[in-house]
């Protein structure tokens, strides 16, 4: 039963973290229609700028904030100026970009801090807190970060104009441009979210997987997992599933043996297959209905 | 009465297809004017070239400045609200969201509350449907959606995409009267684009006739109304 538990919540602190990579892709998946396949590379840049700040002597939160302000700025600069003439070309044009962009983060990251593993800090004390076991302290600050920010990103889609706005620009552009919106800052705020939420998840998730260049492509699975459970079109949905994806890889790959540690990314996989065979609208997105 | 909004030889573009052959079209201030023509005549398309959806060249001047080739976000800020064709609601929002939006450039939020319950006070339906996905409203609900959603902008200039499309005769009826009420009251100069023309002859005091991209007749709605031709292709009788 502690097995369990524990387990259980380390799930759920490792769901956290899907659910904010999934949150990033279904962002801009809503206002642009494609999948950002470099979404986890951006977020391993990220993380490589909070280590070189507090490799400079940065103290962790001043490194944390400053990160999660120039992925910000970042993300919108990539929409503006790699994305935006683009807008209309074909699915293949944004396919090659995404993966040169992937390419690129991946092969810069390697060459400025090359290719060895390198630890990452964690901000939360190393013993367990109030004397408990089933749960690290680390993973305990990694939902409470969490959760911080889901709540922050409710409150801006929820109750804000801008949020407003954001959300009106990716349902129907048409319209929000008649209502004087400006569709395209809309989408580059998106993006710049969409990094600034990422660079969190890296720097949330590199004290457990470690710190190098390829440490986010089991993540971008198992969030792309948790997005398409969801469903791609469903914010919330993306976020729900990200959790389920984090409890069920943990649990099955603890409690069914076959599976181990080996065969947990492959449960993201078949997640993916299997929901897409079934509901390819998700759990919780709507399915695309058009009127003739 | 001085033209509000003037335009001058537009020619439209698809792509590379030329939809509008050089059309002149004067707005009077605080007029309704109504655009009238079959389907395909062009009617959606001025409008569209009007606040800047689609490619145009030729003059459109507002209050006597061009406005040809700003963006449509900004056409919008000069006060030139446009319903357009299906409504353009934001069906996963609710009702008093996609009113908000309909205020989105304006900054004086106590005045964007009170004009969302004046919107509430033409149509009490939305009131009653505030917290509702506005996809689940009917058609005829949706219009009167749309309309509340350009009023909130507080427009000079209503451009208005077909509001009778799909609306039982007696919500037709409904959205016309407010229509005409603002016009009156906030002197709202009104473009509308019909293809009842029974409908927008009465509604309307100048009206253009268009065919295959070109105004082919104009006048006063008598005059228009009154003329065989008009009367045996678009009023049936």
């Amino acid at each position: 039963m502690e097995l369990f538990l524990h387990q259980l919540l380390a799930g759920i602190a490792t769901g956290g973290i899907y659910a904010c990579m999934a949150l990033a892709v279904v962002m801009i998946y809503q206002s642009i229609d494609h999948f950002n396949f470099a979404q986890g590379e951006m977020a391993m840049f990220s993380t490589y700028i909070a280590w070189q700040l507090l490799a400079w002597g940065w103290p962790y939160w001043g490194a944390f904030a400053a990160t999660v302000a120039l992925s910000f700025i970042g993300g919108v600069v990539i929409e503006r100026t790699l994305f935006k003439p683009i807008r209309n070309a074909p699915v293949l044009s944004h396919i090659v970009v995404f993966i040169a962009m992937f390419s690129i983060l991946n092969s810069v990251a390697g060459f400025t801090w090359e290719y060895t593993i390198k630890s990452f800090p964690s901000p939360f004390p190393s013993e367990p807190l109030f004397g408990n076991r089933l749960i690290s302290a680390h993973d305990l600050g990694m939902i409470g970060i969490t959760v911080v920010l889901l709540v922050l990103l409710y409150v801006l889609f929820r109750h804000t104009r801008l949020g407003l706005a954001m959300r009106a620009a990716a349902a129907n552009p048409e319209s929000a441009r008649l209502v004087g919106i400006r569709v395209g800052w809309m989408v580059a705020l998106g993006w710049g979210l969409a990094a600034a939420i990422g660079a969190i998840a890296g720097m949330m998730i590199a004290p457990i997987v470690f710190l190098e260049p390829n440490m986010m492509l089991g993540i971008l699975l198992y969030g792309l997992a948790g997005a398409v459970v969801g469903g791609l079109t469903s914010p919330v949905g993306a976020v729900i599933g990200g959790f389920a994806v984090g409890i069920v890889e943990n649990l099955a790959g603890t409690f069914i043996p076959v599976i181990g540690k080996e065969l947990k990314l492959t449960i993201a996989l078949v997640l993916i297959v299997a929901v897409l065979m079934i509901k390819p609208s998700g759990l919780f997105g709507r399915t695309a209905v058009s009127r003739v | 009465m001085s033209a509000h909004l003037a335009v001058r030889g537009l020619r439209a573009y698809y792509g590379q297809t030329r939809a509008l052959h050089g059309l002149d079209l004067d707005l009077a201030e605080g007029g309704i004017t109504a655009l009238l023509g079959a389907n395909g005549a062009g009617k959606t398309t001025v409008l569209r070239a009007i606040c800047g959806m689609i490619r145009s060249e030729g003059e459109i001047l507002l209050d006597g400045k061009a406005i040809g080739g700003i963006a449509v976000e900004d056409v919008v800020r000069l006060g030139v609200a446009h319903v357009p064709e299906g409504r353009g609601t934001f069906v996963r929002l609710t009702v008093e969201e996609n009113l908000g939006l309909g205020a989105m450039i304006r900054r004086d939020r106590a005045e964007v509350a009170r004009d969302i319950e004046r919107v509430y006070a033409h149509f009490p339906l939305l009131k009653e449907r505030r917290r509702q996905q506005a996809g689940t409203l009917s058609g005829g609900e949706q219009q009167m959606l749309a309309v509340g959603r350009a009023l909130m902008l507080r427009p000079r200039v209503m451009l208005l995409d077909e509001p009778s499309f799909g609306l039982a005769p007696r919500m037709v009826a409904e959205v016309f009267e407010i229509l005409k009420a603002v016009n009156r009251s906030d002197r709202v100069s009104v473009l509308l684009v019909e293809q009842n023309a029974t409908l927008a002859l009465a509604f309307a005091d100048r009206a253009y006739l268009i065919e295959t991209g070109r105004i082919v007749m104009s006048g006063s709605t008598a005059e228009i109304g009154a003329d065989e031709n008009v009367r045996r292709a678009y009023l049936g009788y």
